[in-house]
C-alpha cells in the first residue's frame, strides 16, 4: 500500500517512476476521506491544491528535476500559516483567519517539492497536552487498549492532528511546534518518531507565537530517518526571526547511519518520576542495553533541577503568551463581539474567541508579570531557567547524549487529567526542561505498554548537534524493531 | 498567597477578557491551585543566579536600514473586518 511507505520508500519509487505524486497523493487523499471524519486529525483539507502540487510534482520528476521532497504528501500544523489557506490556531478567536504570506517553515517544505494535504488539528494556541483544547474538537488516537478497546485515546498534545495523521497513514510526515513538549508527547503516545531541534535551527518566522523563547518548530514522520529528510528542508537561517542560528545545516539523514560505537550517554536519576509505570521503566533500562550492545557506554548523570522545569515552564510561558496573545483585540483581524464602548469590545472578543485554558494562561501570565509579582515569580523563574540549562551544560560535558522516557504514562484517555489543570502539565515532566535550555531531544517508538500501547523514548542532544541524537534514536529504532501498528490506519476497516 | 475574588477581577480586566459572576469562584480555584503548586520554586537557592531571558544568547543581527518588504495594501488588509480605501476602518479607538 502506498500509505504504508516510509518518505524515504517512496522517494526512491517516485525517482524510479514506480508510481506518481498523483497516485500517491490520491491514496492519502482517500485515506483522509475514509478516517478523518473519525479521527479528526485535519481542521482543514486542501485536497485540490495537493493535487496540483503533486501534479506540478509529476512533471518536474518527467523532466529528471528531483528536489528532497518533490511530491510527498504531508501534513502542516494549523500553526504555521499557510498562504491562501486558512490558519485557525485551534482557536476560534483565528477561526476567519487566512494568512496573505507563508511560513518560512512550509515555505522550504514547498521549495523543496512537498505536497501539502491540509492543515491539523492542534490545542488552542499550541496549549495543551491532550489535544483537547482545539475549538475545533477532539482528536483520537488511532492506537486502542487491548484491554478497553471502546475507550477513546487522546493523541497527545499540542500537535495531535499532526501525530494522528502520520500514525494513521492519512500523511507521511508533518510538522508541528514544541513548547514544552509538544512534539514528542504526541510522538510517543501515537507510536511515531518527532523532533524538537535546538532553539534557532527552525526559523518561528509564520508560526502562531505562543512563547517565543520556548517555540520549537519540527517534523513528525514515522522514522528516524524520515524525520531527518524532513528537518534537512525545515531547517536554516531566516533573517526573518531575529533568534534563528546563522549555522550550516548538516546532513541529518547521513547521520542516522552513523552508529553510536565509543559514545557516551547519560541517565539522569532524577527521570524516575514517582508512581512511573513498571513498563517505562523496563523500556528505558532496554533501551540502555540496546546502546551498550552497539557500542556506546551508559553512565549515570546528575540533572539536580529537573523537578523544578515545569513550575519555572508554568511561569514563563504563560508570561510570553499573555504578552504574544495580546495582539487578539478584535480589531483588524480575526473575531469581533461588539460591545459598548472599546473596552468592552476587547473584554467580550477575547472571553467569546479564547477557550478556557488560554484564558487561564493569559491571566497566570498577566499576574506574574504586574507590577509587585514580577521579581517574586518572572524573575525567580528566569534565574531557575538558568539553572536548568546549567544542568544540561555540565552534563554535556561528560556525556555525548542522554536517554530518558518520552512520558511518565502512555497515552490516557479523553476526559482523563480534566479535572485539574496542574494533572494535565504534569504530562510534560520529562519535556519540558528541553525547552527551557533550548537543547534538542526526539521521541522514538522503542516498544507496547502491558495494554499494547506506543512508547517512546527520549534522546537528548547538545545544541546544534542533532546530528548525534539522530544518530542514537536510530540506534534505538534498529534495535527495538518497532513494527506495531495503529489499529486504525489507512486501508482497514473501521 | 492565595488570589481573592477582587484580585481575580483585576487580572481579567489587566488581560482585558470578560469574566462572568458564575465563572469566577472556579477560575479563583484554578488559578490558585497553579499558583500554589508554583510556590515550590521557592525551594530553589538562585542567589547569585542571572536570569535567563532564552535558550541562547545572541547578538541581534544587524541590517541595512532600507524597506525591505511591502508594497501590497490587498494583502496586508486581506483580513481586515472593513477597509476605506487603502486604510484599517477600525471602531473609534481614541475618545
Amino acid at each position: 500500500m502506498l500509505t504504508d511507505l516510509t518518505i524515504a520508500e517512496a522517494r526512491d519509487g517516485l525517482r524510479a517512476r514506480k508510481f506518481t505524486a498523483r497516485a500517491l497523493t490520491e491514496a492519502h487523499l482517500a485515506a483522509i476521506d475514509a478516517l478523518n471524519p473519525r479521527l479528526n486529525a485535519f481542521i482543514t483539507v486542501t485536497a485540490e491544491r495537493a493535487l496540483a502540487q503533486a501534479d506540478t510534482a509529476d512533471a518536474a520528476l518527467a523532466r529528471g528535476e528531483v528536489a528532497p521532497l518533490t511530491g510527498i504528501p504531508l501534513a502542516v500544523k494549523d500553526l504555521f500559516c499557510t498562504e491562501g489557506v486558512r490558519t485557525t490556531a485551534g482557536s476560534r478567536i483565528l477561526s476567519p483567519f487566512v494568512p496573505p504570506y507563508e511560513s518560512t517553515v512550509s515555505a522550504n517544505l514547498l521549495r523543496d517539492g512537498a505536497v501539502f494535504l491540509g492543515k491539523a488539528n492542534l490545542d488552542e494556541f499550541a496549549m495543551g497536552s491532550s489535544n483537547m483544547t482545539s475549538a475545533f474538537g477532539a482528536v483520537e488516537n488511532p492506537w486502542k487498549r487491548r484491554q478497553d478497546a471502546s475507550a477513546v485515546l487522546v493523541p497527545g498534545g499540542s500537535s495531535g492532528g499532526s501525530a494522528a495523521s502520520v500514525a494513521a497513514r492519512l500523511a507521511m510526515g508533518a510538522t508541528g511546534t514544541d513548547t514544552g513538549g509538544s512534539i514528542r508527547q504526541p510522538a510517543s503516545f501515537c507510536g511515531i518518531a518527532g523532533i524538537k531541534p535546538t532553539y534557532g535551527r527552525c526559523s518561528r518566522w509564520g508560526v502562531v507565537a505562543f512563547a517565543s523563547s520556548l517555540d520549537h518548530p519540527g517534523p513528525f514522520a514515522r522514522t528516524v530517518q524520515d524525520c531527518a529528510i524532513l528537518l534537512g528542508s525545515m531547517a536554516g537561517y531566516d533573517p526573518k526571526d531575529s533568534t534563528s542560528a546563522d549555522v550550516p545545516v548538516p546532513d541529518f539523514e547521513a547521520a542516522c547511519a552513523r552508529g553510536v560505537k565509543g559514545l557516551r550517554i547519560g541517565v539522569p536519576r532524577e527521570y524516575r518520576a514517582e508512581g512511573m509505570p513498571a513498563d517505562i521503566e523496563a523500556l528505558w533500562q532496554r533501551g540502555l542495553a540496546w546502546l551498550r550492545e552497539a557500542g556506546a557506554e551508559t553512565v549515570e548523570i546528575p540533572l539536580p533541577h529537573t523537578k523544578y522545569g515545569l513550575a519555572t515552564y508554568y511561569i514563563i510561558a504563560p508570561a510570553e503568551a499573555s504578552s504574544n496573545l495580546a495582539r487578539y483585540d478584535g480589531v483588524r483581524f480575526g473575531l469581533r463581539e461588539d460591545g459598548e464602548d472599546l473596552r468592552d469590545l476587547y473584554e467580550r472578543t477575547r472571553a467569546a474567541g479564547f477557550g478556557p485554558e488560554v484564558r487561564r494562561r493569559i491571566m497566570i501570565g498577566t499576574y506574574v508579570l504586574s507590577a509587585g509579582y514580577y521579581d517574586a515569580y518572572y524573575l525567580r523563574a528566569q534565574k531557575v531557567r538558568a539553572l536548568v540549562q546549567r544542568d544540561f551544560t555540565d552534563a554535556f560535558a561528560k556525556v555525548d547524549a542522554l536517554l530518558t522516557p518520552t512520558t511518565p504514562s502512555a497515552a490516557f484517555a479523553q476526559g482523563e487529567n480534566m479535572d485539574d489543570p496542574v494533572k494535565m502539565y504534569l504530562n510534560d515532566v520529562f519535556t519540558v526542561p528541553l525547552n527551557l535550555a533550548g537543547v534538542p531531544g526526539m521521541s522514538v517508538p522503542a516498544g507496547l505498554d502491558a495494554n499494547g500501547l506506543p512508547l517512546g523514548l527520549q534522546v537528548i542532544g547538545k545544541p546544534f548537534d542533532e546530528e548525534t541524537v539522530f544518530a542514537v534514536a536510530a540506534a534505538i529504532e534498529r534495535a527495538a524493531d518497532f513494527s506495531a501498528r495503529p489499529q486504525i490506519r489507512a486501508g482497514e476497516p473501521s | 498567597m492565595s488570589l481573592d475574588p477582587a484580585t481575580v477581577r483585576r487580572i481579567a480586566s489587566l488581560a482585558r477578557i470578560r469574566v462572568a459572576d458564575d465563572e469566577l469562584p472556579r477560575l479563583q480555584a484554578e488559578l490558585n491551585g497553579i499558583l500554589g503548586w508554583i510556590e515550590q520554586l521557592n525551594e530553589v537557592n538562585v542567589d547569585g543566579v542571572e536570569p535567563l531571558t532564552g535558550a541562547v544568547q545572541m547578538a541581534l543581527a544587524m541590517r541595512e536600514d532600507v524597506v525591505t518588504d511591502g508594497g501590497y495594501p490587498d494583502k496586508v488588509l486581506a483580513n481586515a473586518p472593513e477597509r476605506a480605501g487603502d486604510f484599517y476602518a477600525v471602531p473609534k479607538v481614541v475618545e
